[in-house]
């Protein structure tokens, strides 16, 4: 077989390309739960990279560009926050012109960092664990932010499902006026959930720049952020499956290093295409039935909510 | 501290215009206190920025050049806004254009015929609209988000040009660059002046400013798709059909955005090349907010935007800022045009709590 | 009026909002351990009233007294502290969580969900409530959902629970449990205000009653004692003189009809329709009265094309058109106008002008696709001068008109299509009384001139004066239409009440 010696690195690919994607996609998660469509995340996510490379280049350490990060893209989701949810406009709107202003504000930074490359963050060594046959290279011999994305998902999943605040954030997407009814602080909930979502994106957008590809190009996240979105929808807004479904878009997206080791002749554009076109076909398969929309969809996503009284 | 927002009984009609101003005043607020911080004199920044490129009549040639596809592509999608359908696929509309054409532009440029350039023209449109089905048929039959659709295709629309100029289309003279043979004269819009790059292609978008008028505020249809995205119910009371602006929406801005790609190819750039478009699908978003969803208004909008392009490749030029700073512009002035748009239909009110 | 202290008494509570006074002095006490219902039509002012009481709406005056001492209630919070619990007609619930969830979400205290699951399942069993706290919301029956919208009260031992439309949503069984639950309360000594205007139900089970009619107090009452003739006359008013018109010519052959019209509702609080059958004819007016909540909305849009059914079940002039679209069917003459003015008869953003277009595409206003705008100014300014509706011209926006000159322009639009068949929705709710009295003329001269004309109204003195026959829509089913001359306001009420061998309920 001449896959097998292919088959490791392919699936430790995958657990590296989905990272990125598990952290935007579930800061989207925790925003939509609550009501919250942002569209802005590739700009957000570009607003981390860059801002991971400007502290980075400054010479601080990686957890310091990973923080800096993740503060960046709160800030820059309470850009949007404040558009659509204080000043109630359409949320679509708003986050198309945050990720049309994080495009150009990061290319703008970025623009003088030239070809300087980073150096990457460490891949772990845990003992025993790594040196398993298999399993060791695949599972146990990652960067310590691919792990953490691992442990936030398993949090979100804690927090949605087991803590009251998650089941306030579940009811308040389902019904704002319900919520603000019994006596919740709606829109200040959202806020609170909507900044998440933007340290989120930012920690994914740093990943790229720490772990990645550490070499600044401008839009570098060549749509990942549209693909988180995606994701969300995908997941069916649950935690667990966010992570199976980024697995599954990282795995599309490391198949065209490794097509030609494995065969396959292919265009290189035509294997790229290939997480876009998955994409399309995932949204469609889940927007077909109106059943599973209906039960899943937080039913107030998107919708403004402007509190009376 | 609370923000409340409070109805007003009629709307701020002067607002509509008011809107865009206020946010293009404070755009240039920020950019002002952006220039302070880069060490750049203000005054003259901005005056490098949106005086000095329009003092030459090859300046001017440009403005008109870079607004045309703006005003083109716009309207295409103010058809849909209306409707509240969203098209976010121009870019891949528009290079989905350009690639039609030009694969017209290769196969015949050579034979000098009469009939190549307008049978680009239609192929453009075409290009345009067999994309945008795409999404609008899984819209319509499977309740598919045509934001995320759309955007996908973007994606794929770019790697197809990418195989085609690096591969079945590449330019056999063209020292092994990544771009297709260069257009024929037959296969390219003249220009109109000499010197100029202005070209006849600003014909299309005329026409087109006034097909736009005609649909959005005389024709029946464009009747039902208003209503349709205003008051979705009322709409439903009236018979009007959801599905059918579904396919308008997205048909139509998918040929205005292929057009604009073909008159781009055939035009400017009189080649395709892997980068076709510095993100003219994505202004024309901010286009068509800026004008209000108008055909009047999108022409002034395209002209704003266009500004700030040229701008920011002047300033470029002059003092070496980077080319991003338009994008930057442009999603700030989207950015405080909606905060403005609130106060049309909104007294702003803060009270303690 | 007892010395004992009261739970609650109500003294002169007055609110209004622009164009209406929801509340006009309205005075109710309510002593511990009594079931006091609170009886009227919709629009009476029972909903506005509660609100006050729990304390989501604030009274522009008047005083509330709770255990004999004056209190403020400036939030759902506060009424709840005080020992208020609310059941809303159409439930504050989330149904993508669990029973316990939903509980644990409206009180306070530590969240432990497998205590308070606990203490349901103990609630429940005393007051035979079944509920698991484990099941998803979603996965309940609307009557399963009540219990659990009772419990929640329940958790916080109230002292007075209020019932809104409480058997709307429920079988006679569920009714039957229902109302034991409620005496076990009232025998432990809390008091309930039970709004509701099903007659028979509230002559169950009810001490006392307090009937509103627009905004007012027009009595109370003993249930036990009065006849639910009486209920019924002061809950719709005094007889009314009947109104000289023309006789009525009839056409032979019915002009819309419904035949078996049977259909589940897309609204899990709406009505499913059974077996519902009428018969419109030319040259009259047919009156379906009804409180609203009943089925209404449901026929409406299946009558209209906005809903479809099997072909058979609608026709117009005997061909069947139940699977046709509303564009269709209004070529074939139909005309509507619904319930809702501004966002389904018209768009409030969009100028007169515009609305008047809105379902008139043949009347000569669109000629090869083009809107003539010389035509469409010109309907438009037609219909506000005919129909007298008061604006600054057809370019003003349909919002900016008044409750009643936006429905004299709806009216006047679809009339202005020469319509075979018109349904009207409501056609007075919100309106002036001189609008009104135009409007019930309007409808009057458009059937003598031929037209089919159906009415759906709650408003009884309206269908009794303009109406030729009388049916009544209770529950998704439909009365045999009666001559006006041949009923009366006290039997259309007690019919609207759901007492009568045609709502017979099985048992």
């Amino acid at each position: 077989m001449s896959m097998a010696p292919l088959l490791v690195p392919i699936l430790s690919g995958t657990m590296v390309a989905a990272t990125p994607l598990i952290y935007a996609a579930i800061g989207e998660l925790v925003a939509e739960r609550s009501g919250v469509l942002n569209l802005g995340v590739e700009g957000m996510m570009l607003i981390g990279t860059v801002t991971a490379f400007a502290v980075a280049f400054a010479g601080y350490p990686p957890v310091f560009a990973a923080l800096a990060a993740a503060g960046a893209g709160a800030l820059a989701s309470l850009a949007f926050a404040f558009l659509a949810l204080s000043l109630a406009t359409n949320q679509y709107a708003a986050g198309l012109a945050l990720t049309i202003l994080g495009s150009g504000l990061s290319a703008f930074i970025g623009h003088d960092f030239g070809s300087s490359a980073l150096k990457s963050i460490p891949k772990l060594h845990l003992p025993f664990l790594s040196d398993l046959p298999f399993i060791g290279p695949v599972l146990f011999h990652h960067d310590l932010m691919t792990y953490l994305a691992l442990v936030v998902t398993g949090g979100i999943w804690w927090f949605l499902y087991r803590t009251k605040a998650g089941l306030v954030l579940r009811i308040v997407g389902e019904s704002p006026e319900s919520a603000h009814a019994i006596g919740y602080p709606v829109i200040r909930i959202r806020y609170l959930a909507t900044m998440f979502g933007g340290a989120m994106a930012g920690l994914g957008g740093a990943y790229l720049a720490l772990a990645y590809t550490p070499l600044w190009v401008e839009n570098m996240t060549a749509g990942r952020g549209w693909i988180a979105l995606a994701l969300v929808v995908f997941a069916a807004w649950r935690p667990w499956r966010v992570m199976l479904g980024a697995w599954l878009f990282g795995g599309v997206t490391v198949l065209q290093l490794f097509a030609q080791g494995l065969g396959i002749e292919a265009p290189s554009e035509l294997l790229s295409s290939l997480p876009y076109i998955a994409t399309i076909i995932v949204l469609v398969a889940i927007s077909r039935n109106p059943r599973t929309m209906r039960l899943n969809a937080p039913v107030s996503l998107a919708r403004t909510f402007r509190p009376e009284g | 501290m609370r923000i409340v927002l409070e109805p007003r009984p009629v709307p701020l009609e002067p607002m509509r215009v008011g809107a865009p101003l206020i946010a293009l005043a404070l755009t240039i607020f920020v950019g002002s206190l952006l220039f302070i911080a880069l060490g750049l004199n203000p005054l003259t920044t901005l005056r490098a920025y949106f005086i000095e490129p329009l003092s030459t009549s090859g300046g001017v040639s440009e403005w008109l050049l870079k607004a045309s596809p703006l005003i083109l592509i716009g309207l295409g999608l103010t058809v849909g806004f209306r409707a509240n359908v969203w098209n976010i696929g121009a870019e891949g509309m528009f290079t989905m254009g350009a690639i039609a054409a030009g694969w017209l532009a290769v196969r015949f440029g050579g034979g000098g015929h009469a009939w190549l350039l307008p049978a680009m023209v239609v192929a453009g449109a075409l290009g345009g609209i067999g994309w945008a089905a795409i999404p609008a048929f899984l819209k319509a039959k499977a309740n598919a988000n045509e934001i995320l659709v759309t955007l996908m295709l973007n994606y794929v629309a770019a790697l197809i040009l990418s195989w085609l100029v690096n591969g079945p289309m590449k330019d056999p003279d063209g020292m092994n660059y990544p771009q297709s043979a260069p257009f024929e004269p037959s296969a390219m819009f003249p220009p109109l002046f000499e010197g100029l790059r202005i070209n006849g292609s600003i014909f299309i978008t005329a026409i087109a400013v006034v097909l736009a008028w005609l649909f959005l505020d005389r024709s029946f249809m464009g009747f039902q798709m208003s209503v349709g995205g205003a008051a979705p119910t009322a709409a439903r009371y009236a018979g009007f059909s959801r599905s059918r602006a579904i396919w308008l929406g997205l048909l139509i801005s998918g040929a205005t955005a292929g057009l604009a790609g073909m008159m781009e190819a055939a035009g400017p750039l009189g080649q395709l090349t892997p980068v076709l478009s510095p993100g003219y699908g994505f202004t024309a978003i901010i286009v068509a907010f800026v004008g209000r969803l108008t055909p009047l208004g999108v022409v002034f909008g395209g002209l704003l935007l266009s500004l700030l392009y040229l701008g920011g490749e002047s300033v470029q030029m002059s003092l070496n800022l980077p080319a991003s700073l338009a994008r930057t512009f442009q999603g700030m002035l989207l950015f405080f045009l909606l905060a403005a748009d609130v106060l049309i239909l909104y007294r702003v009110r803060i009270k303690r709590r | 009026m007892n010395i004992g202290a009261s739970r609650l008494e109500l003294r002169s509570i007055t609110k209004r909002y622009p164009g209406i006074t929801a509340n006009d002095c309205v005075s109710l006490t309510v002593m511990p351990g009594e079931i006091h219902a609170v009886l009227g039509e919709n629009g009476a002012g029972k909903s506005t009233l509660m609100k006050i009481i729990y304390g989501a709406v604030e009274a522009d005056s008047g005083e509330i007294l709770w255990n004999g001492k004056p209190v403020a209630i400036p939030n759902p919070a506060a009424a709840r502290r005080l020992g208020i619990g609310m059941v809303y007609q159409h439930f504050s619930l989330f149904e993508s969580v669990s029973v316990a969830e939903n509980i644990a979400v409206a009180t306070s205290g530590k969240f432990d969900l497998p205590a308070l699951s606990t203490r349901i399942t103990e609630l429940s069993e005393r007051y035979g409530l079944p509920v698991d706290p484990a099941r998803l919301l979603h996965h309940l029956s609307v009557g399963e959902r009540q219990r659990v919208e009772i419990i929640r009260c329940l958790l916080q031992e109230p002292r007075l629970l209020i019932l809104d439309e409480p058997t709307s949503v429920l079988t006679p069984q569920a009714v039957r449990r229902l109302f034991e639950v409620l005496r076990q309360l009232a025998a432990e000594g809390c008091s309930i205000l039970y709004i509701s205007h099903k007659l028979d139900e509230i002559r169950e089970l009810c001490d006392s009653a307090t009937i509103l009619r627009g905004g007012r107090v027009v009595g109370t009452a003993d249930p036990r004692e009065s006849s639910a003739a009486e209920l019924a006359r002061l809950m719709v008013g005094a007889e009314l003189q009947p109104v000289h018109r023309e006789p009525v010519v009839r056409e032979v052959k019915p002009r819309l009809e419904a035949i078996g019209l049977s259909a589940r509702s897309d609204d899990p609080f709406g009505i499913d329709l059974g077996d519902l059958s009428l018969a419109v004819h030319g040259g009259e007016i047919f009156g379906i009265a009804g409180v609203s909540g009943n089925g209404q909305a449901e026929l409406l849009s299946l009558l209209s094309g906005e809903r479809t059914a099997d072909a058979d079940m609608v026709q117009l002039d005997m061909h069947p058109v139940g699977d046709l679209p509303v564009a269709r069917r209004r070529a074939r003459g139909l005309a509507f106008v619904p319930e809702e003015r501004l966002g389904r008869g018209a768009v409030p953003g969009m100028t007169l002008e515009d609305n008047g277009l809105l379902t008139n595409q043949t009347g000569g206003l669109v000629r090869r696709g083009f809107i003539d705008r010389r035509q469409v100014f010109g309907f438009a300014r037609k219909i506000i001068a005919q129909f007298d509706v008061r604006c600054t011209g057809p370019t003003a926006l349909a919002r900016s008109l008044s409750g009643g000159n936006l429905q004299k322009f709806i009216v006047g639009r679809e009339v202005s299509l020469n319509p075979r068949v018109l349904i009207v929705a409501q056609p007075t709710w919100g309106v002036d009384v001189a609008a009104s009295s135009f409007i019930r003329q309007t409808l009057i001269d458009l059937s003598r001139s031929g037209a089919a004309v159906l009415v759906i109204s709650e408003e009884l003195e309206e269908l009794f004066e303009i109406c030729d026959r009388i049916a009544v829509i209770y529950q998704g089913r439909l009365s045999p239409a009666k001559p006006r001359a041949e009923t009366s306001v006290e039997e259309i009420g007690l019919l609207m009440a759901g007492v009568g061998p045609a709502f017979q309920r099985a048992a």
